[in-house]
């Protein structure tokens, strides 16, 4: 017992040992009580439909997000998603939604480019033609694609939700570079931009300004519209966009492990079963 | 597969088949009635493991392959795509992922186990070597498979390692343009890590059948490290060690299924999740956890070249291992000494683990700053990567080599079922003798 119990130590450790640190010093984002955590943890349907609007209202602006589908929308475990249009097609408010946008097209007769309105096929239209003209919009910095933006940052939707809601003003002794804002949470590093006692400041610089600000997106369903409320929906806006397949992932894994665990206990008694009469 | 054949064809068409294609008698001498030693305990379940994720790996692989597109442009959408629209492709993506970090998980332990109770001593060399090849494959697909998904740790890391071939005197910079196929990490690049990372699961394939090939000629070692003297030291494999195998697998798919459906990413980095940009270098590029030991070995030497030779030769020494050895007794069980050798050359492993997920200056003992030796703080993990490489080599070079010929090991039993029959649980007498009459 002593011995397995020193492996799986072993194997823990070398567990832990793994996933390596990201960047320096940024503060770790406090923990946020999403709905879609543990194991069986599901989407806030109410809050993925809030979070869309901000996305939709304040992010899309300048960030594409070109993986996700009008489609994916009204696919199961969606903001949008209506058990009464089992294809997402077909889901009134994903048509509505995907009508809103003009999309760059080819005329099939003519051959001319041409704009026609979104379908639910279509994907999210970027907001910018190309990297430069991005670039160009936003001094030069380049507003990342936010499909996977939940996936692709230590933290996930925490460090989305402290990022956007922890917008702090500079401490005395940090001076900021014009068209950068300093965050705690943004990784970096400031000790050659700080000049005051101690310890450079946790956190970095970031060239997105400040976007959220209270009833900036009015909330349909009557939630006060606050900056943390506002955080916190678009963070799990954001990893449904990512992970729109956790529901289904998790429910598929509770019935695996019920099999495995069932399949483990028969196993076992076989095996003392079998081996009864042989002394090893 | 060695000694004689216990199989008798019973209908008709066995017959004829048997003395056309003796495939049957093959399987029945090598799973059903190979005699296995009757004391093997789970460390010895994980060859079966191992097998179940080489065939997890390449049915996912093979799914994979159908949806995924290598090109640099196309490549990480693609595997999202896979993700997003395939149907279950979710799950076959995150078993594919997931289920690489399961195989090492599962190879360490078997080769822990094999270097504990000495089975790569006589007559078991080749078996092991050939074990030390799979390793070496499986490091080879599974750092190429990496980088299919062309994220920046896939990228990054692609060109951390091919450059590591530039630090070669002479040939260093051809061969390094030849595996690019170019004069940077970029599409060719790609192309062929799939194609290779295509092909050599099917070569790890081939070199497991030389593996078990080479471990039914002279059979399993055991816990003893005791050869097996008589029938009544072994049972048929089946179904005592399916039956037993098949439980270790089953707990094992449960630690499997943990991560992939509730913690997919956990073993992942997140910067794997940025497309792969060259302009842009991640603030810390780290390997996956499984190279994290050969990545602070390497790091450990302020030589590039020294390093690369130190990293390779981690793995080189493992093939020199049975003639390092000199001891007569195989099982650690019966060397105390060598028993607590081994076990802090397991601490050094996980050490150094530990020390290539680091960043090389960081501190051991946080605020505490000792003196700059060479090129590092005394009290950083650079040091303590280069106390644990040196104790990786010294236990192969010196410490096994010496101790063999200095110890005194204590007393062996004389056969498997000696120990077996004065355990305090004793069963009858009688019952040992017959096992073959069960099942």
């Amino acid at each position: 017992m002593l011995r397995k119990g020193i492996a799986l130590a072993a194997l823990g450790l070398a567990l832990v040992g793994g996933p390596a640190l990201a960047a320096g010093d940024a503060k770790t984002p406090e923990p946020v009580d999403f709905s879609f955590k543990g194991p069986f943890g599901r989407f806030d349907q109410a809050q993925l439909q809030r979070g869309y609007k901000v996305y939709r209202e304040v992010c899309a602006a300048c960030h594409s997000m070109e993986l996700v589908s009008f489609r994916n929308l009204g696919q199961k475990g969606g903001p949008f998603y209506d058990p009464a249009y089992s294809n997402p097609n077909d889901n009134p408010y994903v048509k509505t939604i995907a009508a809103e946008y003009q999309i760059n097209d080819i005329d099939s007769e003519t051959g001319d480019v041409i704009q026609r309105p979104g379908t639910s096929a279509d994907a999210f239209p970027s907001p910018y033609p190309n990297e430069a003209a991005a670039r160009a919009g936003n001094g030069g910095a380049l507003p990342p694609d936010l499909s996977v933006m939940a996936k692709a940052r230590k933290y996930g939707p925490d460090y989305i939700h402290a990022l956007l809601a922890g917008y702090k003003d500079p401490p005395a002794g940090l001076t900021v570079s014009p068209g950068q804002y300093y965050n705690p949470y943004m990784a970096g590093d400031t000790t050659p931009f700080w000049t005051g006692e101690g310890h450079a400041p946790e956190g970095g610089f970031i060239a997105m300004p400040p976007q959220l600000a209270p009833d900036k997106v009015t909330f349909d369903d009557g939630t006060p519209s606050t900056i943390d409320q506002q955080a916190k929906d678009v963070a799990a806006f954001l990893y449904w966009a990512a992970e729109p397949k956790m529901e289904e992932r998790k429910a598929f894994g509770f019935g695996a492990m019920i099999y495995l665990v069932i399949f483990a206990g028969l196993l076992y008694a076989s095996y003392r079963r079998i081996w009864r009469n042989v002394a090893h | 597969m060695s000694g004689h054949s216990t199989y008798e064809p019973k209908t008709g068409i066995e017959r004829w088949l048997d003395t056309r294609l003796p495939i049957v008698r093959l399987g029945w001498d090598s799973i059903v009635d190979y005699p296995t030693p009757k004391n093997l305990n789970y460390w010895w379940t994980f060859g079966g493991i191992l097998a179940v994720c080489l065939g997890i790996q390449i049915v996912t692989g093979v799914v994979l392959a159908m949806h995924y597109v290598p090109h640099v442009d196309h490549a990480f959408a693609s595997v999202e795509r896979i993700m997003r629209d395939v149907n279950y492709g979710w799950l076959v993506r995150y078993m594919h992922a997931n289920g690489a970090s399961m195989f090492f998980i599962a190879v360490y332990s078997h080769m822990f186990r094999g270097l504990y109770y000495g089975s790569y001593k006589a007559p078991r060399e080749v078996l092991w070597i050939l074990g030390c090849i799979i390793y070496l494959l499986m490091m080879a697909t599974a750092f190429m498979g990496y980088v299919l998904p062309w994220g920046q740790m896939s990228f990054h890391g692609a060109v951390v390692i091919t450059n590591l071939f530039g630090a070669l005197p002479i040939v260093g910079e051809a061969i390094t343009t030849w595996l690019w196929g170019g004069f940077a990490v970029d599409n060719a690049t790609l192309n062929r890590f799939f194609s290779l990372h295509f092909l050599l699961p099917f070569m790890i394939a081939g070199v497991v059948g030389l593996h078990i090939w080479a471990l039914h000629v002279p059979g399993n070692n055991n816990p003893t490290g005791v050869n097996v003297q008589s029938k009544a030291d072994t049972v048929p494999f089946h179904p005592y060690y399916t039956v037993k195998d098949g439980f270790a697998i089953v707990l094992f798919l449960i630690l499997f299924a943990t991560f992939l459906f509730y913690n997919p990413n956990a073993l992942g980095h997140a910067d794997n999740y940025i497309p792969a940009n060259p302009l842009v270098t991640p603030a810390h590029i780290v390997p996956e956890w499984y190279f994290l030991p050969f990545y602070a070995i390497l790091r450990a030497v302020p030589d590039k070249l020294g390093g690369v030779i130190l990293m390779f030769g981690a793995i080189a020494v493992l093939f020199v291992l049975p003639w390092l050895d000199t001891s007569k007794v195989r099982s650690m069980r019966y060397r105390p000494t060598g028993k607590l050798y081994f076990m802090i050359f397991v601490v050094a492993c996980l050490v150094l683990g530990y020390c290539g997920g680091q960043l090389p200056d960081n501190h051991v003992i946080p605020g505490l700053s000792t003196f700059i030796l060479i090129d590092a703080d005394l009290n950083s993990m650079v040091w303590l990567s280069r106390l644990a490489t040196l104790y990786y080599f010294g236990y192969f070079l010196v410490i096994l080599p010496l101790l063999g010929l200095t110890e005194t090991p204590t007393a062996q039993p004389e056969s498997i079922s000696t120990p077996v029959l004065s355990h305090p649980a004793g069963m009858p007498a009688g019952a040992v003798a017959a096992p073959e009459k069960k099942g």
